[in-house]
C-alpha cells in the first residue's frame, strides 16, 4: 500500500491543485485591502460561510479519524461527534450574531470593545497563537502521515508540501482564496462521503440494522479467532454498539465533553469566519447551514467507520499478517473507499482527504496571522496608527514565519498522538477566549483586569494541568503516576478563568473599571442591533 | 454613531423588549442544550450498559438511538432560533434602527 495507490491518486490530486491555485489567482486579483485579505470583503453569503464552517470542522482528523475510532471501537467514535457538534447551537444562540455586529477582522475587536486594548489584544493574541499551534501541529502531522501513506513520499518532504501550498493560498488569495479553497473542499467531502456510506447501506439493503448486526458479527468472528469462548466472543461483539474504553473515569468525561463543546466557540479560525458575512443576519443563516451539514456529515462518518467493520476489516488485502489495518488505524475510510469503487474511487478520496488538511491548514494560519498582524503590530504595538500597506505586509510576513515553524514541528511531532493535540486546542479554547468572550458580551460588571486575569489564569492553567496529565507526565517524561489523574482540564481551568474575571471585576476600583461598566450598555445595542457595525453600509 | 446615541437607544422600550424575548429565547435553547449534552455524558459515564442494551432485540441498541437524538435535536434548536430570529427579530430590529437615525 506504501506507494501503491498509482496514477488516479495522482491524476485527482493534480486536479484538484489546479482548481485551487486557479481559485487563489482570482482571489488574489480580488484582494487588495485588509478588508479583502482579513475578511473576504465581507461578501460572502450566508449559504456559502456555513459551508466553509462547515469545511474548516470537517478536518481530516473529523474524516479519518473518527471512522478509525469507529471502525476500531464502534460506538465510541459517535461521543466524540456529538461532542464537536453540540458547540454549535450554543455558538449562535449566545454569539454569532454580536461578533458580527461588534467586530471586523479578528474576535479580539469583540473581545477587547470597551476594554483597554492593549492588555485584552495582546491576551487574545497570545491564546489564539497557542491554539493555533497546537492544530496546526495536529493538521500538519496528520497530513505528513497520509500523504507519506498514499504517495509513498517521505514524512519531510509531505509535511514541507502542505506548508508551502498553504502559503501560496494565503499569501496570495488570503481569506477570499481560503474560503473559496475551503468551500470546494466541503462539497467534494460531503459528496465522496454519501457515496461511500450509501454504497455501504446500498450492499446491506439499505438496513441499519442489518448494518450493525453484520459489524457485531464480524467483531464477534475476530474474538472467537484470536480464541476467547463463544460467550466472550459474543459480548466482545455486542461491545461496539455501546460506550467503551473511549470513558476512562466520569470526571475526564464531563471534562472532555466541556472543552470540545466549549472550545468550538472559541476556535479562532472558526470565529474569524462571521467577520466575512454582510451582517447579522447572514452570520445566523451561516450557523445553521453549517449545523445541518456538519450533522450529516456525523451520521455518514458513522455509517462509514460501520461500513468499514463489514467491508474492510473481512477482507484479507487490507490487513498484514497480524490482523491489523495496512498503513495504520486511521486508514479506514481510505481502504473502505477502495473495497466501494476501486483505484479510482480511493484516488479520489485521497486527493479530497489531502485537500482537506490543506484547506484547514490555511484558515488556521490566515487566523494565527491576523492575530499578530491586526492585534499585535496594528493595534498594541502602533496603537492603531499603522497604515493600511504595513499592517498588510506584516501580515503576510507572519504566514511564511507560521508555515516554516508549522513544517519544523510538524517534522518533529511527528510521533505525536494527533487526537491528543486537537483536544488540547479545543482546551485552551474554551478555557481562555471562550470565558473571556461570553462575560465581555454578557456581564456588564466585566472590566480590563478582570478578563485579562481570568484569560491568563485559564489558559495557564490548562496548559499546566496538560502538563501534569496522564499523556504528558507519564507517557512523554516517564514518571509513574500523573500528578492531574484526568485526561482533559476543561473541567477546572474553564470555572477558574470565569470565577477569577468575576472575582477581580467584582475587585476592580481602577478608574478604567468604571469605564469598562459604562461602555456596556453601548456595546449592547451595537450588538443587539447592528447599528454603527463595520460593514453595515457596504453592500 | 456615538456612545450618546447608542445609549438613547437602550432607553426605547422597542429595544428593551427586543432584548428581554431574544434573551429569553436564547437562554432557555442554551439550558435546554446544555442540560441534554451533560445529561448524554453523565449516561455515558454512569449507564455504559443501559446505552448498549439492544433496542427491540437486534443488534441496535438504545445508544444509537440516544446519541442520534442528540444531534437532532441539536439542529432542531438552531432551526428554531434562526425561524423564531428571521420572523420576529429582523422586523423589530429594522423598526428600532429606523427610530434611532430618525
Amino acid at each position: 500500500m506504501t506507494a501503491g495507490t498509482g496514477w488516479p491518486a495522482l491524476a485527482m490530486f493534480a486536479a484538484f491543485v489546479l482548481l485551487t491555485l486557479g481559485i487563489t489567482r482570482w482571489a488574489a486579483r480580488r484582494t487588495r485591502t485588509a478588508d479583502d485579505f482579513y475578511a473576504a470583503g465581507g461578501g460572502i453569503s450566508g449559504f456559502q460561510n456555513g459551508l466553509a464552517i462547515a469545511g474548516d470542522f470537517m478536518s481530516a482528523a473529523s474524516f479519518l479519524g473518527i471512522s478509525a475510532q469507529i471502525f476500531a471501537d464502534g460506538y465510541d467514535g459517535l461521543i466524540y461527534s456529538i461532542g464537536f457538534f453540540v458547540g454549535w447551537p450554543i455558538l449562535l444562540f449566545l454569539m454569532a450574531e454580536r461578533l458580527r455586529n461588534l467586530g471586523r477582522y479578528t474576535f479580539a475587536d469583540v473581545a477587547s470593545f470597551r476594554f483597554a486594548p492593549t492588555p485584552v489584544r495582546t491576551l487574545a493574541a497570545v491564546s489564539t497563537l497557542m491554539v493555533v499551534l497546537f492544530y496546526l501541529i495536529a493538521q500538519m502531522v496528520g497530513a505528513g502521515q497520509l500523504i507519506r501513506l498514499l504517495f509513498g513520499l517521505p514524512y519531510p518532504y509531505a509535511v514541507a508540501i502542505v506548508g508551502v501550498m498553504m502559503t501560496f493560498y494565503v499569501l496570495f488569495g488570503g481569506m477570499l482564496a481560503t474560503t473559496w479553497v475551503q468551500i470546494v473542499k466541503a462539497v467534494l467531502l460531503l459528496g465522496a462521503a454519501s457515496f461511500m456510506a450509501g454504497a455501504v447501506l446500498w450492499r446491506l439493503g439499505f438496513s441499519p440494522e442489518a448494518l450493525f448486526a453484520s459489524a457485531v458479527d464480524v467483531k464477534s468472528a475476530a474474538a472467537t479467532k484470536a480464541g476467547a469462548p463463544p460467550a466472550a466472543a459474543a459480548s466482545a461483539g455486542r461491545a461496539i454498539m455501546a460506550p467503551g474504553g473511549f470513558i476512562k473515569d466520569p470526571v475526564s468525561a464531563i471534562s472532555l465533553g466541556l472543552a470540545l463543546m466549549f472550545g468550538t466557540a472559541g476556535l479562532p479560525h472558526i470565529l474569524m469566519r462571521f467577520f466575512t458575512v454582510p451582517d447579522a443576519k447572514a452570520a445566523r443563516t451561516s450557523v445553521l447551514w453549517a449545523t445541518g451539514w456538519i450533522g450529516y456529515f456525523y451520521l455518514l462518518t458513522f455509517v462509514i467507520g460501520f461500513g468499514a467493520i463489514v467491508l474492510v476489516g473481512t477482507e484479507p488485502a487490507y490487513l498484514d499478517p497480524a490482523g491489523a489495518l495496512r498503513g495504520g488505524g486511521n486508514m479506514a475510510a481510505v481502504h473502505l473507499a477502495h473495497a466501494i469503487g476501486g483505484d479510482l474511487f480511493l484516488g479520489f478520496v485521497s486527493a479530497v482527504a489531502f485537500a482537506t488538511i490543506l484547506a484547514v491548514v490555511a484558515g488556521l494560519t490566515l487566523s494565527g496571522a491576523s492575530a499578530v498582524s491586526h492585534d499585535l503590530y496594528a493595534s498594541v504595538w502602533r496603537r492603531g496608527r499603522a497604515d493600511e500597506s504595513a499592517e498588510l505586509f506584516v501580515s503576510r510576513v507572519t504566514v511564511v514565519v507560521l508555515a516554516g515553524i508549522a513544517i519544523g514541528l510538524g517534522i518533529l511531532f511527528e510521533r505525536q498522538n494527533v487526537a491528543f493535540m486537537v483536544s488540547l486546542a479545543f482546551a485552551l479554547a474554551a478555557s481562555a477566549n471562550f470565558p473571556v468572550l461570553l462575560l465581555s458580551l454578557l456581564w456588564p460588571g466585566c472590566t480590563t483586569r478582570g478578563v485579562v486575569a481570568g484569560g491568563a489564569v485559564g489558559l495557564t492553567l490548562a496548559l499546566v494541568l496538560t502538563f501534569l496529565s496522564p499523556a504528558i507526565w507519564v507517557t512523554v517524561l516517564g514518571h509513574a503516576e500523573a500528578v492531574f489523574p484526568f485526561s482533559s482540564p476543561a473541567l477546572f481551568s474553564m470555572p477558574a478563568a470565569l470565577l477569577v474575571i468575576w472575582i477581580v471585576s467584582r475587585l476592580d476600583r481602577s478608574g478604567r473599571a468604571i469605564v469598562d461598566r459604562q461602555r456596556y450598555a453601548a456595546q449592547r445595542v451595537r450588538a443587539e442591533t447592528g447599528i454603527g457595525a463595520v460593514g453595515a453600509s457596504r453592500h | 454613531m456615538g456612545d450618546d446615541q447608542l445609549e438613547a437607544v437602550a432607553q426605547s422600550p422597542r429595544y428593551r423588549r427586543l432584548v428581554k424575548r431574544r434573551g429569553r429565547l436564547a437562554a432557555v435553547l442554551t439550558t435546554i442544550m446544555l442540560v441534554v449534552y451533560l445529561g448524554y455524558i453523565l449516561l455515558v459515564a454512569f449507564a455504559k450498559d443501559w446505552l448498549g442494551r439492544s433496542l427491540d432485540g437486534g443488534a441496535t441498541s438504545v445508544g444509537i438511538v440516544v446519541g442520534f437524538g442528540v444531534i437532532l435535536l441539536a439542529i432542531a434548536l438552531t432551526g428554531f432560533y434562526v425561524w423564531r430570529a428571521n420572523r420576529e427579530f429582523d422586523g423589530e430590529i429594522a423598526a428600532i434602527v429606523a427610530e434611532a437615525s430618525a
